[in-house]
Order: structure tokens, then C-alpha cells, then sequence
């Protein structure tokens, strides 16, 4: 059993809390380097997807979890990162101009869908989160000129000043380092000051303007940066798929985000990993397991979604602090034994108060 | 002439969003949670009305009361076996809660063999009947109205004038709104708030049940149907998401803004319209056009 | 002679058809504890809610002094108003529930943050001085309430009393000059009462705050009020020492009823009517 003793102030700050956490995450960014020399090139591919999701789910869990805003439409910035990327690329712009541009644009399509979320709260802001999905998911077929349309478009390999990246192997590592890059900035901003206004404003927005934060300017900040990686991501994406189209940015890709940071466990950076792993993992699984089912369920094309709500369903009901939440109790567990009580992490029996009084 | 078609045809349009919302606003006015499962109820409902009228050979009528019944029945279970346990978490969960369910009624349709992944269409008694208004004798110039879109508004209103009387003269309807407000209180005043949030669910899916059936013959019924009750978000938006006539007026604006967009406007305004109209709607009365503006207190 | 640090002159708000706070006016001065009293209702809140921005009045004003001068504060943005100097606690405690005590001091020292986002982002060392440095001064505060064994707790899992005094505790972590107490003894028992006495005297007398409250508990009003303004469906009714305004008949009367509700009063006892005895309070 482990017990932390505190001498001094910095070790709250830390990133890594204590001589376990430095062994464990140093072992998985090892494993994470060897990955292409271990792996066959298929599982690499989804480790690459995973790690793509991931930086999406980093962006909507800050939006989300920490922020406490819901945005159901957050394919748009996706797409809107992937196409600019894919428009910048073909045109022979190098990947980290390319990139930077994507995550900007994204950022500023963030930043107009967050002004008028500032006046909207809780299903007002999804719907209009949504509606901006389905906007900008129309605007992506429309405006031919630059998107191609509904055909979509292809897109050329990175190319980072002349060093053109072909195998899958070399993308991987690039998007390794971009999310650990990604994953860095956020652990540091939730340990700063700008991390704590957001998690105020979730909890009680009147109490946080009462302490000085200035809610119209973090809410939009918050939404520029997670509008700012799903750019990324999505820049990330369209090279990892070579092809593009405005279907792939809809509102199943939106609620397929979503599904990952619930699944995953809202509200902690853990929970966009685990939640990206379970959204590639699941497909798999079902592939897998689809032969051992009689035919009538298991050829039937709707299996896919069938499962994905099942699962959804049973978490929420279940499990809601998500993999996560599940992990933790389970540490806590092991770290306890044999003194784990069962109603440690219940939740307390809440009843429903008016959300429109809050 | 064709100014007033396309207003009939959106009003029709809009009385389908207007069923929807309504059900998303009778879930809300007793939960106060979304639920985002009302587009696929009103699929499952159309494919009940196939079921009885195909596989089990049931008369019209009947089959579409069947069909009524058995998704209230359904509504009724489906908040007692997952909505119940969850209530009072945040609104957050219940929505993805109901997300989840939209899945699995997809996915469960879709796995149906034979009717699954088909377009069926509903034999209703009264398919591409039309009716002509005014012209002269050789029916030129004559408002040429469909009977489907006149059975969907003649349906619409007949329902929301027996919710309203439902709701203002009934006991029900203040417990409702009471329970909706603060559960709490709602038990200590001997309110059976379980009881009424599963009838406001068998209810709300009751009414996703009549829209379905009186849209099927107008788009087929499909497993993907469930979609078109996105747009009844911004209908129920629209109208102020805690008002009954609001939704339905909601629906009405939205559809009529889409059928002349779609004729006026450019390509890709039909589909966006009522997305369109909502984000002007939340930046100039965020509240909507019935919606009331409730503020804590601190 | 002390200086006025917050006026209000002839504040009125009005929502719709109902007149909250009719033209009230009161000095709060420099170090001294000023409070608010009155029967639910009353406009105490509202006033507090006034002063920290969250309504408009109708009509009147704030002023204030700040730290760089006198101002306007009806003017000020609601955001702006803590790094003014004003702090305040909420009558129906507003904490960040699901946060740890610390976490939520740390947010109430938001105003002294030193750092931009793009510093934050990198978490250079400058940022990791202004934790460390944010760090200590809440710690300061937790010693000074006696909090530390709840300092890592998530607040969702803690009784009342100590909910009330993290608020509090929030609230001095913003370093103010004037500090808004929302009935800070409601929901607590005798001796949590008693310490929040002692605590507002040291708030008073080592910190040198200003303390504005609202309370209903008169033995706590008369053992650390400096000055009492009694209010009474948003009017002003009496204002003075806490001894002048208790017995003002005026706010006797809003409290207790007039002499005519009180021997109204009667009790049948063994068949016999039995009137009370004037002075004697029926409960």
C-alpha cells in the first residue's frame, strides 16, 4: 500500500506525483517508441488512429470535461483542420506551416461557433453546437471551388521542408510527437491558473465571476483550444485516410466523439486515451467476434451500431465516471487491499433539480 | 399559387417537427431532460404501423392504434427499465443516455431481416389522394393539395388541442411541471413523480408514434427516419424549450423557412434552414418565441 | 476620521412590479463590521447582489474606493469587482463541489495570477513561482481557519459547517478590503457560531477587512458589529449601534408584529384564558 508523504509544495504541482507514476508512464512512453519494431503494420496503424482520435478527444474533453460546455457538433472542426491541411498540402505548403494553419483556422471557426455560446447554457448550447455541425459539414459540400465538394479530395504525403514522410512508421512517430506535445500543453494548463478558471466555470459560474474570472473571455479561449486540436487532429486524419470527404466530418462523427470522452471518463486527460482506444478497439472486437454468432446477428449491418449503444448505455447507467472511473477503482483496489470497502466511490443518491434555475 | 403550395407542404413538414419537439418538450417539461431518442421512437412507431399492416394484416385503423399503444407501452419501459435509475445526474449523461438508445433502435431495425435495410412503403387508405381548391373547370389554376400533407396538419391539431386541455385543466399537468422543477419537493408533496415520468415518456413516445405514422407515407418508412428528428431541435428551440404550443409553432416556422428556402435559395439552404434559423433565434431571444427566462438566485 | 470605503446613496432596483430595494442609502467605514439585518425578504441579499455587480439598480449608486482611487462602482463589470478588493460569500453556498478545498482556494487567488495563457501552456518556471507563491497564501488561510484536515477533500463530500467556512476561506484568499459575509452563521450549530464570531473578529482586527454582512442571529450581530442598518421590505428602518437598533420600536415592530398582533396571543390553559405578559416574546 502506498502512501504519499508531502514535504513540500512542488510535489502537488508535479506532473508525476510519485516514484510509481514515473516508472509506469516512462514504460509506456518506451513501449510507444518501440511500438513500429514490435507491431505488425496493421495494429500500427491503429495505435496511429488511436493517437489522432486522442488529440481530438484531448480538445473535447477540455471543452467538455473541464470546462463544462457541451458541444455536440465538434466534427465540424475536424473537418474544418483536415480540409484546410488537405487544401494547404496539395499545394505544396510544408506540414508544419500546413499544420499550424489548419489548427489556427479551426481555431477562429472555434471562436465564432463560442461567441454566441456565451449568452446559451446547457441544451441551448448543444443544439447550437450541433446546428453549427451541420453547417459547416453543408458549407464543406458547397464551396466546391476550394473542398471538391461531396467527392472529396486526395491528399499528398507530409512533407516537413523537403523530408517527405512515406512509411507508416515515420507517420506514426510524428503523430506520437504531436500528441505528447498535445497532451503536455493541457496537463500544464490544468495545473495553472487558466486551467482552474475553466474547471470553475463548470462547477459555478456565478462564484467563479465573483472571483475575477472574466467568463466570456475563458469560455471562448476554452473553445478555441479544443476547436485548435481537433484541427490538428484532423489534419492528422486526412493524412492517415489519404482521402477526404465531407460525409466523414457528420454528425455520427461528432456523436462519435462524444461517445469516446463518456465512455473514456469525463472530466480526466486519461479518460481521451482510453476513450479513443475503446472507439478504434470496438470495430476490432466486433470483427472478432461476429463469427462466433449465428448468422442472422452477426452478418446484420446494424451489429455495429447496436453494440456502440448497448455499450453507451450500460456506462452511463453503470459506470459513469467511464474506464476511467472504472480504473481508478480498481487501483484503488489493489492499492488497498484487503482493506477496499464497496461503497467507496458511490455516489451519492441525487435528486433531479430544475437546470434552468442554476 | 405556388407561394401557397409551398407553405401548405412546409406547414406539413412542420407539423411533423412540431409532433417531435412536442414530445422532446413534454419529456423536458416532466424530466427536465432531452432526450435524443424521439426521432428513432417516431421510426419504431412507422415500423409498427408496417408490421401490423403487412405482417399481421390489420386493418388501417387498427393498425395504427396497435401501434400508438404498443410505443406508449414502450415509452412507459423504456423510463422505468434505464431512464429512472439515472435521474438527477447531470443532464449530460441522460442526453448521451438517450443517444444511446437512438443507437440501438437503429441498430436493432437495421438488423431486422428483410424489412431492415429496405424502404417500405406504408399502405395507407388515403396514398396520393389529392384534392383540388378553386381553378376553373379543367382544373388549371387550382390549388392542388395533398391529402397526406392535409392528414398530417388535420392529426397535429386534433392532438395538440387534447394535450392542451391535458395540461391546463388536469391535475396531471401541474403535477408534471411540479415534479419537473425540483423532485424533491415534488415526493414531499405526494406526488408520484416516477409514475408521471413514465406516462410524460409513454406520452412523448405516443405522439413520436402518430408523427411517424402520418410521415411514412410522405418519405417511406426507412431505418434512418429517426434523422429527420434532428430538425426538430431547432423547432423546439425555437418555440422555448419548456413550451408546449412553442413547440408546435416551432416546428410550423421551421418548416415553412425550409420549403420556400428550398425553392428561393440557393442549393444547401434546404438542409441548413432550420439550422440556420435556430442560431439567429439563440442570438436574438435565446429563450425562444414562448420560452420563460429563469434566473438563479444567489 | 476613518474613510469611507463603500456609499451607497438612494440605491433602488426594481424587478418588474416589485421595488426590492427602495432608496437605501449607508457608509460602510473603513475596519469596521456593518451589518444587515431584517426579516426574510427584506432586500439584504439584493443589496449584496448589487454591490458585487450580478443586478444593476434603477436607480442610485456605489461608490467605492479603490485601490487606485474613489470610483463609480456601478460602472465596474461584475468580473472586475474582486480585483477591486471586494469578496464575497453565498447565502446558499456557491463552491466548486467538484474540486478539493484547496483547488477552490486556489481559484479564489485567480485575481493575483501573474501568468498568460501561452506562459501557462509551457508552465514556465515564472508560472511555477506564482503556484508555489499561490500555494503559501492559501495555505496562510487554511491555517488561519483551521482547515487543514479537509484541505485535499473533494468539497461534494463535506458536512454544512465546514462548506461555510471554506467559503469563507475562499473568499479571503482574494486578499480583500471589503469582505461580503452571506449569513455566515446559518445551518451552523452554537459552537460553529461561536468560532465564526472569533473569526470575524480576527477577519477585523489582524487582517484588517472591512466586513459587510447579513445575519439573522442577533447574539452574533450584537457580539461583533461595529454598526447595524435594519432593513424591512427593501426600506431602510433604522440605522446605528447594534444596542440603538434592536431597540428601535420600528424594527421590533417588523420582527415581533405590533403590540396588537402580540396580545392577540392567547393560550387556554386548564380552560382558563390566559393572556401573556407584555415584554414576554411568544415563540
Amino acid at each position: 500500500m502506498r502512501f504519499l508523504f508531502k514535504t513540500d509544495y512542488a510535489q502537488d504541482i508535479r506532473l508525476a506525483k510519485h516514484g510509481g507514476h514515473v516508472f509506469w508512464y516512462s514504460a509506456l512512453l518506451l513501449l510507444l517508441f518501440v511500438a513500429p519494431w514490435l507491431f505488425a503494420e496493421y495494429w500500427l496503424a491503429q495505435l496511429t488512429l488511436v493517437l489522432i482520435y486522442s488529440v481530438a478527444g484531448l480538445g473535447l474533453m477540455l471543452l467538455a470535461g473541464f470546462t463544462g460546455l457541451f458541444s455536440m457538433g465538434h466534427a465540424a472542426f475536424l473537418g474544418v483542420g483536415a480540409y484546410t491541411h488537405a487544401v494547404m498540402t496539395n499545394a505544396g505548403i510544408p506540414f508544419p506551416i500546413a499544420i499550424v494553419c489548419a489548427a489556427g483556422l479551426a481555431a477562429a471557426v472555434g471562436l465564432v461557433v463560442g461567441l454566441p455560446a456565451l449568452r446559451v447554457k446547457g441544451i441551448y448550447l448543444g443544439i447550437a453546437t450541433l446546428s453549427f455541425g451541420f453547417i459547416v459539414e453543408e458549407v464543406l459540400a458547397r464551396w466546391e471551388s476550394v473542398t471538391g465538394g461531396n467527392a472529396g479530395i486526395h491528399i499528398a504525403k507530409p512533407n516537413l521542408f523537403g523530408w517527405v514522410l512515406e512509411s507508416g512508421t515515420e507517420f506514426y512517430f510524428l503523430c506520437l510527437v504531436i500528441t505528447v506535445t498535445a497532451t503536455l500543453g493541457i496537463l500544464n494548463l490544468l495545473r495553472a491558473p487558466t486551467g482552474r478558471a475553466f474547471v470553475a466555470i463548470r462547477d459555478s459560474e456565478i462564484s467563479a465571476q465573483s472571483m475575477g474570472i472574466h467568463l466570456a473571455y475563458y469560455k471562448t479561449l476554452s473553445f478555441a483550444i479544443s476547436a485548435a486540436l481537433a484541427g490538428v487532429a484532423g489534419a492528422l486524419y486526412a493524412h492517415n485516410l489519404q482521402f477526404i470527404s465531407p460525409d466523414q466530418f457528420n454528425i455520427l462523427q461528432s456523436i462519435d466523439l462524444l461517445l469516446m470522452i463518456v465512455i473514456g471518463g469525463v472530466g480526466s486527460v486519461h479518460g481521451a486515451f482510453l476513450g479513443a482506444i475503446f472507439l478504434i478497439a470496438m470495430p476490432q472486437v466486433i470483427a472478432q467476434v461476429k463469427d462466433f454468432l449465428p448468422a442472422t446477428v452477426g452478418q446484420a449491418p446494424g451489429l455495429q451500431g447496436l453494440v456502440y449503444g448497448l455499450v453507451l448505455i450500460t456506462f452511463v447507467l453503470f459506470e459513469p465516471m467511464g474506464l476511467y472511473g472504472r480504473w481508478l477503482k480498481i487501483r484503488t483496489y489493489l492499492q488497498m487491499f484487503p482493506f477496499y470497502r464497496k461503497g467507496m466511490f458511490k455516489r451519492q443518491k441525487s435528486f433531479q433539480k430544475s437546470d434552468r434555475l442554476k | 399559387m405556388l407561394f401557397l403550395q409551398l407553405v401548405i407542404s412546409g406547414i406539413a413538414q412542420g407539423c411533423i417537427y412540431g409532433l417531435i419537439a412536442l414530445g422532446f418538450v413534454l419529456i423536458y417539461k416532466a424530466t427536465e431532460t432531452v432526450s435524443f431518442a424521439q426521432g428513432e421512437l417516431m421510426m419504431l412507431g412507422a415500423f409498427g404501423g408496417l408490421v401490423g399492416m403487412t405482417l399481421l394484416g390489420f386493418p388501417y385503423w387498427l393498425a395504427v392504434v396497435c401501434a400508438i399503444a404498443a410505443m406508449a407501452l414502450f415509452g412507459l419501459l423504456l423510463e422505468r427499465v434505464v431512464i429512472r435509475p439515472i435521474l438527477g445526474q447531470p443532464a449530460f449523461s441522460v442526453v448521451m443516455l438517450t443517444i444511446g438508445i437512438g443507437y440501438v433502435a437503429r441498430g436493432a431495425i437495421t438488423m431486422l431481416p428483410g424489412i431492415g435495410t429496405d424502404t417500405q412503403a406504408l399502405p395507407v387508405p388515403y396514398k396520393d389522394e389529392i384534392w383540388k381548391i378553386g381553378g376553373n373547370e379543367f382544373g388549371v389554376g387550382a390549388l392542388v393539395l395533398n391529402v397526406e400533407h392535409m392528414a398530417v396538419i388535420g392529426a397535429t391539431a386534433v392532438l395538440c388541442a387534447l394535450l392542451y386541455a391535458l395540461f391546463r385543466y388536469s391535475k396531471l399537468g401541474v403535477a408534471m411541471q411540479a415534479a419537473s422543477q425540483n423532485q424533491l419537493a415534488a415526493y414531499y408533496m405526494g406526488i408520484p413523480v416516477q409514475r408521471l415520468n413514465g406516462l410524460a415518456w409513454g406520452l412523448a413516445a405516443a405522439v413520436s408514434a402518430i408523427a411517424g405514422l402520418l410521415l411514412a407515407p410522405i418519405t417511406f418508412v426507412h431505418a434512418n427516419m429517426g434523422f429527420i428528428g434532428l430538425k426538430a431541435f431547432p423547432a423546439a428551440v425555437v418555440g422555448g424549450f419548456g413550451s408546449l404550443p412553442g413547440a408546435i409553432v416551432g416546428g410550423l416556422v421551421i418548416g415553412i423557412v425550409e420549403s420556400l428556402s428550398g425553392f428561393y435559395l440557393p442549393d444547401g439552404f434546404k438542409d441548413t434552414a432550420a439550422y440556420i434559423v435556430v442560431l439567429v433565434m439563440l442570438m436574438v431571444k435565446p429563450n425562444g418565441l414562448f420560452g420563460e427566462k429563469l434566473r438563479k438566485k444567489v | 476620521m476613518t474613510d469611507i470605503l463603500l456609499s451607497a446613496k438612494d440605491l433602488s432596483v426594481r424587478f418588474g412590479g416589485v421595488l426590492a430595494v427602495n432608496r437605501v442609502s449607508f457608509d460602510v467605514q473603513q475596519g469596521e463590521v456593518f451589518t444587515l439585518i431584517g426579516p426574510n425578504g427584506a432586500g439584504k441579499t439584493t443589496v449584496f447582489n448589487l454591490i458585487s455587480r450580478i443586478y444593476t439598480p434603477t436607480s442610485g449608486e456605489i461608490t467605492y474606493l479603490g485601490p487606485k482611487g474613489r470610483l463609480n462602482l456601478t460602472q465596474q463589470a461584475p468580473q472586475a469587482v474582486a480585483s477591486l478588493g471586494i469578496a464575497r460569500t453565498f447565502q446558499n453556498i456557491e463552491l466548486f463541489e467538484h474540486a478539493s478545498v484547496l483547488h477552490n482556494l486556489l481559484i479564489g487567488r485567480h485575481t493575483h495570477r501573474s501568468s498568460s495563457l501561452l506562459q501557462d501552456l509551457f508552465f514556465t518556471s515564472k508560472v511555477r513561482e506564482a503556484e508555489l507563491k499561490a500555494r503559501e497564501k492559501a495555505e496562510e488561510v487554511i491555517d488561519f481557519l483551521d482547515l487543514q484536515h479537509h484541505r485535499d477533500a473533494l468539497v461534494a463530500g463535506l458536512p454544512y459547517g465546514v462548506r461555510k467556512v471554506v467559503e469563507l476561506a475562499r473568499a479571503l484568499c482574494t486578499e480583500p478590503r471589503l469582505l461580503l459575509l452571506d449569513e455566515p452563521s446559518s445551518g451552523l450549530n452554537v459552537e460553529e457560531t461561536d468560532d465564526m464570531a472569533f473569526w470575524i473578529q480576527d477577519i477585523q482586527h489582524e487582517l484588517g477587512v472591512t466586513v459587510l454582512m447579513v445575519e439573522h442571529d442577533m447574539s452574533l450581530v450584537s457580539k461583533v458589529s461595529d454598526r447595524v442598518l435594519a432593513m424591512n421590505q427593501g426600506e431602510m428602518l433604522a440605522m446605528g449601534t447594534p444596542r440603538e437598533v434592536q431597540t428601535d420600536p420600528g424594527v421590533v415592530e417588523a420582527y415581533l408584529g405590533s403590540i396588537d398582533d402580540v396580545s392577540s396571543l392567547r393560550r387556554k390553559v386548564n380552560g382558563y384564558v390566559d393572556a401573556p405578559s407584555p415584554g414576554h416574546t411568544r415563540v
